[in-house]
């Protein structure tokens, strides 16, 4: 396994170095990078990864939260109830489902699209970034405030425009479950689509120029040139935004946490966690397995970026 | 929007940009309009069109809270909120303030961020080091494990932390609940461990982009592990952490969720979670709720007028690698 994975004229000497490099460590010298691997790689394991495992652990189990000794075996009881008689789970898959469709076939293409025309030379550019990159510096529970004021039944702004507004067909945006969750994934829009259009600028100002000028020699029109040459071009980047859309609609919380605890119309999987493990009548159990069945989901797109990530350095 | 360098620099790290470097003629430093473009001479008229659209859109809630925390009480309910008459002044946001005990929450919030902050910098930039400038046998093996880690929903290790926290014990002289809820450090903790694996991955692939014989004329010279990488490898990596740095304090700024598990005194929370109360203190008086929303992201907009370019270069140099 070699330390570097530059190419071209360091990689004969990056083959030679570490061996060299290895042997020259003194006693202290390994002392103080044990050190230095040793802490940070305790904090993960201790925080990160031997909580995930419990997790996994507790799934099986029937527990109040109280006494350690209160933990009983449950085999597979929990996830047999969420999936039969655990009325939100089933509203909870469909609610994340349609927040990664929304998130991949809307908000990203739209912050896509915003990067590509805001790569030309057109007057204001900076200006249009400032403003589509804005919501991106806030967090997702002060979006959900904000939209809120703009949804609002009586004061909100949307019902104003609509002319519903002091009328009965006025719709409460977020507080009526046939439509909260449309509202809540345009909230979301706002802050993903400019997410991804600050990615994509970076990544469209990567491709090499001279692909564009050879594929426009060739006679390929504008539409041609991006989906032919320079999207598969900045395919590092694609990958990024494929896992941050799915790995978001995972993670989504805050935003519905604020509007109503992730109820009545907004149920996800991550907000069905948190309220089994909060509140009265603790069941840690049944939010452990909802937890554990996040985790599987989530290892899909993780598995896909790790084995991107770090395909190439696995085989050097 | 100058982020030319730190990406390239870490984008040298992976070899398929290294060969779109090498390709390319001369990308360093921010390139003038690309010659594809001028000839296009046409105006852009359509695409000026949609953006300015799209802009007014995206500007819309933003101004329709600030108008509304402007606007005292009394003259929305006279003239309504959809209207321009009466009064425009920072009366809610004063009010807001005392009333949300905003001082406190601020603080609060610099209490967690700044030592999460500094945690995560210190140990990741250790680890990035020990797993790109040295050779040994787990080092892509950890920085797999450190990678994935960041990228679980935290809901996922919610409940296990919670317990591990309330069942560890402290004398009432340090928590007064008796054990690690309801205190920072836990608070602090779990940040740091979930962001270190994002930081080490991103400074790793900037380290590596390094060229070795730094630190080889310094094995010369005598100098040990902890010399290289304090007085040599950190500071060229100055870019690079100033850029993470200011990306993780608008993440754990913007944290929501790890205060709301695990600490439960409402004066003990910080900023953002603490807007979850607004609207229940303030009973729907909408006004005072814009102007509390308006408050809490005023440390965000300054980083954003001040920091953006950092902020921006922190973002993608995350992505630069895949």
């Amino acid at each position: 396994m070699s330390v570097s994975t530059n190419p071209s004229a360091r990689g004969r000497k990056a083959a030679a170095a570490p061996a060299r490099r290895v042997r020259r460590l003194s006693g202290r010298d390994k002392v103080v990078l044990g050190l230095m691997v040793g802490i940070p790689t305790l904090i993960q394991l201790v925080l990160v990864w031997i909580p995930t495992l419990m997790s996994v652990g507790l799934s099986f189990t029937r527990w109040n939260g109280l006494e350690l000794t209160d933990i009983k075996p449950a085999g597979v009881e929990n996830y047999q109830f969420i999936a039969q008689d655990y009325p939100p789970f089933w509203p909870a898959m469909q609610h994340n489902v349609l927040w990664l469709a929304f998130l991949a076939l809307v908000a990203t293409p739209l912050g896509l699209l915003l990067a590509v025309l805001l790569d030309q030379n057109i007057r204001g550019t900076r200006i249009y970034q400032s403003i589509f990159f804005a919501p991106v510096m806030l967090s997702l529970a002060l979006i959900g405030i904000i939209w809120q004021l703009f949804y609002n039944r009586d004061s909100g702004l949307l019902n104003f425009l609509l002319g519903t507004a002091g009328t009965p067909q006025a719709v409460d945006w977020f507080g009526d479950s046939s439509v909260n969750i449309w509202a809540a994934l345009f909230a979301a829009t706002w802050r993903h689509a400019g997410y991804v259009m600050i990615l994509y600028l970076a990544g469209l100002k990567g491709v090499d120029p001279t692909l564009r000028e050879a594929a426009q020699i060739d006679g390929a029109n504008a539409v041609q040139t991006f989906f032919q040459v320079v999207f598969p071009a900045m395919r590092p980047v694609n990958v990024i935004i494929i896992v941050i859309t799915v790995i978001e609609s995972l993670r989504a919380f805050d935003i519905v946490y604020v509007i109503n605890r992730g109820t009545n119309g907004l149920e996800l999987i991550s907000a069905l966690v948190i309220q089994n493990l909060v509140g009265e009548g603790q069941v840690i159990g049944i939010g452990s397995a909802l937890a554990v069945i996040l985790l599987v989901i989530s290892l899909i797109p993780i598995t896909f970026y790790l084995s991107r990530a770090f395909g190439k350095d696995k085989e050097a | 929007m100058s982020i030319a360098h730190p990406t390239d620099a870490a984008a040298a790290g992976s070899p398929a940009d290294a060969r779109q470097r090498s390709s390319g003629p001369g990308r360093t430093g921010p390139r003038p309009g690309r010659p594809a473009n001028n000839k296009q001479g046409k105006k852009h008229y359509g695409t000026h069109v949609f953006l300015i659209v799209m802009a007014a859109i995206w500007l819309v809630p933003l101004a329709w809270a600030i108008f509304t925390a402007l606007r005292p009480k009394a003259d929305t309910d006279k003239y309504g909120y959809f209207s321009t008459g009466g009064a425009f002044n920072f009366d809610n946001f004063a009010q807001a303030w005392t009333q949300g005990g905003f001082s406190q929450l601020f603080w609060n919030s610099v209490l967690i961020t700044v030592p999460s902050v500094f945690l995560i910098l210190f140990f990741a930039s250790m680890m990035a080091f020990a797993v790109s400038r040295v050779s040994w046998k787990f080092n892509i093996t950890l920085l797999i494990m450190f990678t994935a880690g960041n990228l679980l929903p935290p809901q996922v290790l919610a409940a296990p932390l919670f317990e591990m926290f309330k069942h560890f014990e402290l004398p009432y002289a340090v928590s007064d609940s008796g054990n690690l809820l309801n205190t920072y450090i836990s608070v602090i903790a779990v940040d740091t461990a979930f962001q270190i694996g994002f930081v080490t991955f991103v400074l790793s692939n900037y380290m590596k982009a390094l060229s070795p014989e730094l630190t080889e004329a310094a094995l010369v010279d005598g100098a040990g592990v902890w010399r290289q990488y304090w007085d040599i490898i950190l500071p060229l990596c100055r870019p690079a952490l100033a850029a993470m740095g200011t990306l993780e304090v608008i993440f754990i700024y913007n944290d929501f969720f790890w205060p709301l598990l695990f600490i439960q005194s409402g004066d003990r929370l910080p900023v953002t979670t603490a807007i979850n109360n607004l609207q229940g203190q303030f009973l729907s008086n909408y006004n005072l709720i814009a102007a509390g929303a308006m408050i809490t992201a005023v440390p965000a907009l300054i980083i954003y007028l001040l920091l953006q370019r950092h902020f921006v270069a922190g973002l993608t140099l995350g992505s630069s690698k895949g």
